[in-house]
């Protein structure tokens, strides 16, 4: 086995990192992952990434916002406490919509951002794993993993073929920063 | 995909020649890596003397009490509430351009979110230091807050539409604060990657740690996607329950339906008059014409022509309501905002709001940069007058002539609002310094199908249509970033 750990190819283009894809696909390479600067639209179904779920995270924690506002506001003003308001019924329902939808907002914004920097383990603070520090700014870099995939030789004339500008043989996974 | 060829009939997005991504990277980062210049200095130095004016007020509020403010018996509500309402409203056209518009796919939008974004939260946060300092008592403001507490838990009023606004004005707060900070994300970690340092560990800090991997982009975009998606109806419930304060009370001028949408209106309007107030002098102190273009520019006035003639729309309303309702202190109310001792502030809001944002009809007028900065500025002022006009023509003759009124502001009134103008513009101007000003990531994706270079490329290759790509070059007239020598022989 070789020290090669991860073969990075370098794109100064989208539809060209887009065609190297495909053309490792072809040949039964596969591919680790890809950093960009910026969404590639598309890829998902390239790289068979299945649909994200959080959409149902941010409606289940909606749903329990205005549960929770429905009952604070039925709990403090008719259950525990109910006072008599101009006459009005407490249990006023036209006046709590407001505070329900506002929670509802609340929990489900929330509820699906806190989702999302646990899925990706978002924290402050957390130590970057970067393969390539340039994805961030302007490359559109593949990423494979080289012992699964041992052909060396043929992945980087894939690459070159498809116009990667830069190949990179790291023998360590993530860019160190100290 | 990124690579489809966009409507040669629509105007670029991004001008300039040789824009690349690196390009991109360097114009947005050059304020932020680099040292800032004279004019950052002094704008910064005039903006913290105003906020520190603003700590000196506000602490002399809390000292003595809100009895140092112009109020009397008749006006208890003037200056601290009319600031309150003025910068909500203004916080609105951020999220407007960063929600609303993200849904209806307005890929100009791009550009200008970040900083209408950052506009909005700051100036919530300049709305929100008017609620803390009316209290009198600021160390209760947990009062409205429905906690158990030591009266034998007798809890908030939910019907209270004060008790609204404490929850749509913290959750507009926060959850504008969330999807802005989200957005950001992608752009620390370009400046992360790109310093040494100190600078690297603390944006390495503020980056959360994004890799930009494939899964990240994609819950990356469905967030920000549903985000958008709640934000709108947010950002239209929160200037709707501000309007409720007044509307649910029963004041002459205050009680009307019609309150909601026009607040809305109005925030909208006077939002979107602050950003192009920003943007003018943004885009040309850090060099950004070429991503703040034209367009922009145009695009804004026409939203503010529109807002603005719906606002006076509302105006007319009020007063036709007013008269047609047969309700003599009704009719009184509004008599009295047109003729009355506060005649000239009546004068004042008609004229800033309905008839000079008029002028955005010419094309001459809405795509001149110079005329478009005043014009902002007068809907600004107009906008004030309004919630003025509103505010103390509507209190200071009430039932009782006897206790009529006029409000004089005392030097704490001024201060406060002249300060948190300071304190807007100080962390306005902060957060240029250390955050990129136009979010890089969205607009990197316009590089290959909006932007001037790309269509150039497309009518160089000559398989358009021959009108179609006149039609183009005319519309590029306009642009003050575009080298018009370029077109004259393609």
């Amino acid at each position: 086995m070789s020290k090669i750990k991860y073969i990075l190819g370098l794109f100064d283009d989208p539809d060209e990192m887009m065609d190297g894809i495909d053309k490792l696909k072809q040949n039964n390479f596969s591919v680790y992952d890809v950093y960009t600067p910026m969404p590639i639209h598309g890829i998902e179904a390239k790289l068979g990434v299945k649909r994200s779920r959080l959409p149902i995270v941010a409606f289940c924690c909606g749903i329990t916002g205005t549960c929770t506002a429905l009952t604070l506001m039925w709990y403090t003003l008719s259950y525990d406490w109910p006072m008599n308001i101009g006459g009005k019924p407490n249990f006023a329902l036209p006046d709590f919509i407001p505070i329900t939808f506002e929670l509802t907002v609340l929990f489900c914004a929330f509820g699906m951002v806190g989702a999302f920097f646990f899925r990706n383990h978002f924290f402050p603070g957390r130590a970057p794993r970067v393969m390539e520090l340039r994805a961030t700014t302007d490359k559109f870099v593949i990423a494979i993993d080289a012992n699964l995939n041992t052909n060396h030789q043929q992945i980087d004339d894939l690459l070159k073929e498809a116009g990667a500008t830069e190949i990179k043989h790291n023998d360590r996974k993530y860019v160190s920063y100290e | 995909m990124s690579s489809h060829n966009e409507s040669i009939l629509r105007e670029p997005l991004i001008t300039g020649k040789n824009i690349t991504y690196a390009k991109i990277t360097d114009d947005v980062l050059w304020p932020v890596e680099n040292k800032p210049n004279k004019a950052w200095w002094i704008g910064f130095i005039v903006a913290a003397m105003g906020a520190s004016l603003w700590v000196v007020a506000v602490g002399y509020t809390f000292w003595n009490g809100i009895g140092s403010w112009g109020l009397n018996k008749t006006v208890g509500w003037a200056w601290d509430i009319t600031g309150f309402v003025w910068w909500v409203g203004i916080g609105h056209a951020g999220t407007l351009i960063s929600a609303v518009l993200l849904l209806f796919r307005q890929n100009w939008r791009n550009s200008i979110n970040r900083s209408a974004e950052a506009m909005t939260i700051f100036a919530v946060i300049c709305a929100a230091t008017y609620v803390v300092s009316h209290m009198g008592r600021p160390w209760l403001a947990y009062w409205p807050l429905p906690l158990p507490n030591q009266f034998g838990s007798l809890w908030v009023n939910f019907n209270s539409p004060l008790v609204w606004d404490v929850f749509a004005i913290s959750t507009y707060f926060s959850v504008s604060l969330v999807f802005w900070y989200v957005g950001l994300l992608p752009d620390i970690a370009t400046i992360r990657d790109r310093a040494t340092g100190l600078r690297r560990r603390i944006y390495s800090i503020m980056s959360f740690g994004w890799n930009g991997s494939v899964k990240t982009w994609q819950r990356f975009e469905i967030v920000s996607l549903v985000l958008a998606g709640v934000s709108t109806p947010l950002v239209l419930s929160v200037h709707t329950i501000v309007s409720m304060d007044f509307a649910t009370s029963v004041i002459p001028g205050w009680h009307t339906t019609i309150f909601p949408p026009y607040f809305v209106a109005g925030a909208i309007f006077s939002g979107f008059a602050m950003v192009q107030t920003l943007l003018l002098i943004t885009r040309k102190v850090l060099g950004l014409e070429n991503y703040i273009t034209m367009f922009h520019i145009e695009s804004m006035n026409k939203i503010i022509v529109l807002t603005g003639s719906i606002v006076g729309v509302a105006y007319l309303t009020e007063l036709f309501i007013a008269w047609y309702s047969g309700a003599e202190y009704e009719q009184y109310a509004f008599l009295n905002r047109i003729s009355g001792p506060y005649w000239w502030a009546y004068a004042i809001m008609m004229t800033c709001n309905v008839v000079t944002p008029q002028l955005f009809w010419f094309e001459k007028i809405r795509t001149h940069i110079g005329i478009s900065w005043i014009l902002s500025i007068i809907v600004n002022v107009g906008m004030w007058f309004e919630r003025f006009v509103i505010i103390v023509t509507s209190l200071h003759r009430d039932y009782l002539p006897s206790s009529w009124v006029m409000f004089y502001p005392t030097w704490v009134d001024i201060s406060i609002f002249i300060g948190s103008i300071g304190l807007f513009f100080t962390l306005f101007l902060l957060f240029i310094r250390v955050l990129p000003s136009v979010a890089m990531a969205e607009v990197r994706l316009l590089v290959k199908s909006s932007s001037e270079q790309a269509k150039k490329k497309l009518i160089g290759e000559g398989k358009l249509k021959a009108e179609e790509a006149e039609h183009y070059k005319e519309s590029l007239k306009k642009y003050d970033s575009v080298e018009q020598a370029d077109y004259a022989n393609i």
